[in-house]
């Protein structure tokens, strides 16, 4: 995790009120730890940090490292920052059969990253990823929540060009 | 050819909200549960012969009788987190019919008893969970949930929890960790989740699409549902067609179907100039078939047993001659070694060590002896942790080198692939 003393994190009032209903949606409080830890990552620029942690274990009344072993557990959350728009190409064995590895790496080309790298203006960062289940319309990327199918580089750059 | 019984409307836009779900048929097979005793439901189901269409195929009817008989609170909960490498057939009967999914699910629910579930779907499928969310909406405000649903003094709540990335997750005990709020660690087995399961309560964990046909069966009852596929594999699977085929994608077909079939026929074969060289059937841990094996098989769970791999999930992942089988091992065991959740130590360590020998002979450095290596690492690993991940890693790894052992040795003697226009060839040579 990035840390520096200057780190802070706060909810917003929304999300607060998002990880509050959260919090009474399931039997036990500590099934709010994902949805919550969503919804700070999103505020958060899509990555978390441990100024992150301590807020939610603070507004949700759950120790701090249960909240931790929690969130480095999942691939979803974020450890280190992302661009605004985080691309992520599959590279399991139906995508990589089609073409996923030489997507990865045609889009880290073409952006001037390596895998896991930020672009200098922030837009865009690039990984690798497991099977995201579009095994019959591979290669594939997922560009934030979105799903981007049957891509060839060309029309994978297209679709990234495009994103402001 | 296919035969759609669960996939029938799947093309109808109409089909994924309460009225168009409603117009072919939808929740008409509820209301006859509702009248049905529950044991009655029960006991249809298993001499449907259903089983588990997640991987293990386990018979559902008996699952459902492992529940204690007494009257603890219990829950169900719908294992959403197609994670298995070359699935999607789960995200496609989620996004196309979410009613179908949810109307299994209560009758299934009504049958043993529970007033609670969770469709627990992987954080990656944002799509699906809004879905599922709005006809679960639609679900409620119809009354097919609720209190006292179709006035049968019946009590039923559903609702989506999204996981965040972990494939142990798709491990039914693992699921449950998950679903509690902790890490996505499976635990040992026995007690049964039928018996201790998310929050210490009795807990049913069923496939998407094991839940779906539910519904089938109650409409159909169990005998005509057992005229489809084949005596000890009943009903109608989707299978998941991927790799190098014109024309990848969701097939639903009779338990039995021939694989061979199943490539030429929907998947319309082989791309121009490029031939079979293998076929894993059932997701990324199923052991692999040669061209040869694959062309007799049939797409059952004895057929598949007795050709030394298994159905699993039903993703057949097509591999044609231009590929090298050392890289694409080197794909899978990535993907474990990425997986492992870390409690086993042969799980934990065994598959960091059989990435590590794999890319060692893809980059060049491998010595012979490390064929062997693989096979030593791999046969020490299975049976001898919590859950099966560490004996998914395993099996691709010995049916890889058993069957296509020239490749590999190839591979160390000349320090590159045997088959040009791999990718490994493309970028180191």
């Amino acid at each position: 995790m990035l840390e520096t003393a200057k780190t802070q994190f706060q909810l917003s009032a929304e999300g607060l009120a998002d990880v509050k209903k959260e919090l009474a949606r399931y039997e036990t409080k500590e099934s709010a730890i994902i949805p919550a830890l969503y919804v700070a990552q999103k505020e958060n620029k899509g990555f978390i940090t441990t100024a992150v942690i301590h807020h939610l274990g603070q507004v949700m009344d759950i120790p701090v490292s249960k909240i931790n072993e929690v969130f480095k557990f999942y691939t979803m959350f974020n450890q280190v920052p992302v661009g605004k728009h985080h691309v992520q190409v599959c590279t399991n064995i139906s995508c990589a059969l089609e073409g996923g590895r030489e997507l990865a790496s045609h889009i880290c080309h073409e952006l001037g990253v390596k895998l896991g790298q930020v672009t200098n203006d922030g837009r865009f960062s690039v990984s690798r990823v497991e099977c995201l289940g579009s095994c019959g319309t591979a290669p594939m990327m997922q560009v934030n929540d979105k799903y981007y199918e049957s891509l060839t580089p060309e029309s994978a750059m297209n679709i990234l060009r495009g994103m402001k | 050819m296919e035969t759609k019984l669960l996939s029938e409307f799947y093309h109808l836009d109409e089909f994924r909200f309460l009225d168009g779900y409603k117009k072919h048929g939808g929740y008409v097979n509820l209301a006859k549960a509702l009248t049905m005793q529950p044991q009655g439901i029960i006991d249809e189901v298993k001499a449907s012969g259903l089983r588990g269409r997640g991987g293990a195929g386990f018979s559902t009817g008996m699952k459902w009788g492992f529940l204690p008989k007494n009257n603890e609170p219990r829950y169900l909960v719908c294992n959403a987190d197609e994670g298995e490498p070359g699935t999607f057939k789960d995200r496609l009967m989620m996004e196309r019919a979410p009613h179908q999914l949810i109307e299994g699910m209560i009758i299934s629910a009504f049958a043993v008893g529970s007033k609670k579930s969770y469709i627990y779907v992987r954080g990656e499928y944002h799509f699906p969970v809004q879905v599922l969310e709005q006809a679960i909406q639609e679900a409620y405000k119809a009354g097919y949930l609720g209190k006292n649903i179709l006035g049968s003094g019946f009590d039923h709540d559903m609702d989506v929890y999204r996981g965040a990335g972990a494939y142990i997750c798709g491990e039914e005990t693992g699921l449950i960790s998950s679903l509690e709020g902790q890490k996505g660690q499976p635990k040992l087995k026995p007690p049964f989740p039928a018996v201790k399961g998310y929050l210490q309560k009795p807990t049913i964990v069923n496939n998407v699409e094991t839940l779906a046909a539910v519904k089938y069966i109650i409409r159909d009852g169990a005998a005509a549902y057992k005229k489809y596929g084949t005596e000890k594999s009943p009903g109608t699977k989707l299978f998941s067609l991927s790799g190098n085929v014109r024309k990848p994608g969701n097939y639903e077909v009779l338990l039995g179907y021939p694989l061979k079939d199943l490539i030429e026929n929907e998947g319309g074969g082989m791309k121009p100039g490029r031939k079979l060289k293998a076929v894993i059937p059932g997701g990324s841990s199923a052991p692999v078939l040669t061209a040869d094996e694959a062309m007799k098989a049939t797409l059952d769970y004895e057929n598949l047993a007795a050709a030394g791999t298994m159905l699993g999930s039903g993703a057949v992942i097509v591999i044609d001659d231009s590929q090298c089988m050392v890289d694409m091992l080197g794909v899978l065991m990535h993907f474990y070694h990425h997986e492992s959740c870390g409690q086993c130590t042969p799980c934990r360590e065994g598959t960091g060590w059989l990435n590590k020998i794999v890319h060692s002979i893809l980059e060049g450095k491998g010595r012979l002896q490390d064929i062997d290596l693989l096979v030593k690492v791999a046969d020490n690993m299975k049976g001898r942790t919590i859950c099966a991940l560490s004996d998914a890693a395993a099996l691709p790894v010995l049916s890889f080198v058993t069957k296509f052992r020239d490749e590999f040795e190839f591979y160390v003697r000349e320090g590159r692939s045997k088959v040009r226009g791999s990718f490994y060839a493309q970028m180191h040579h």
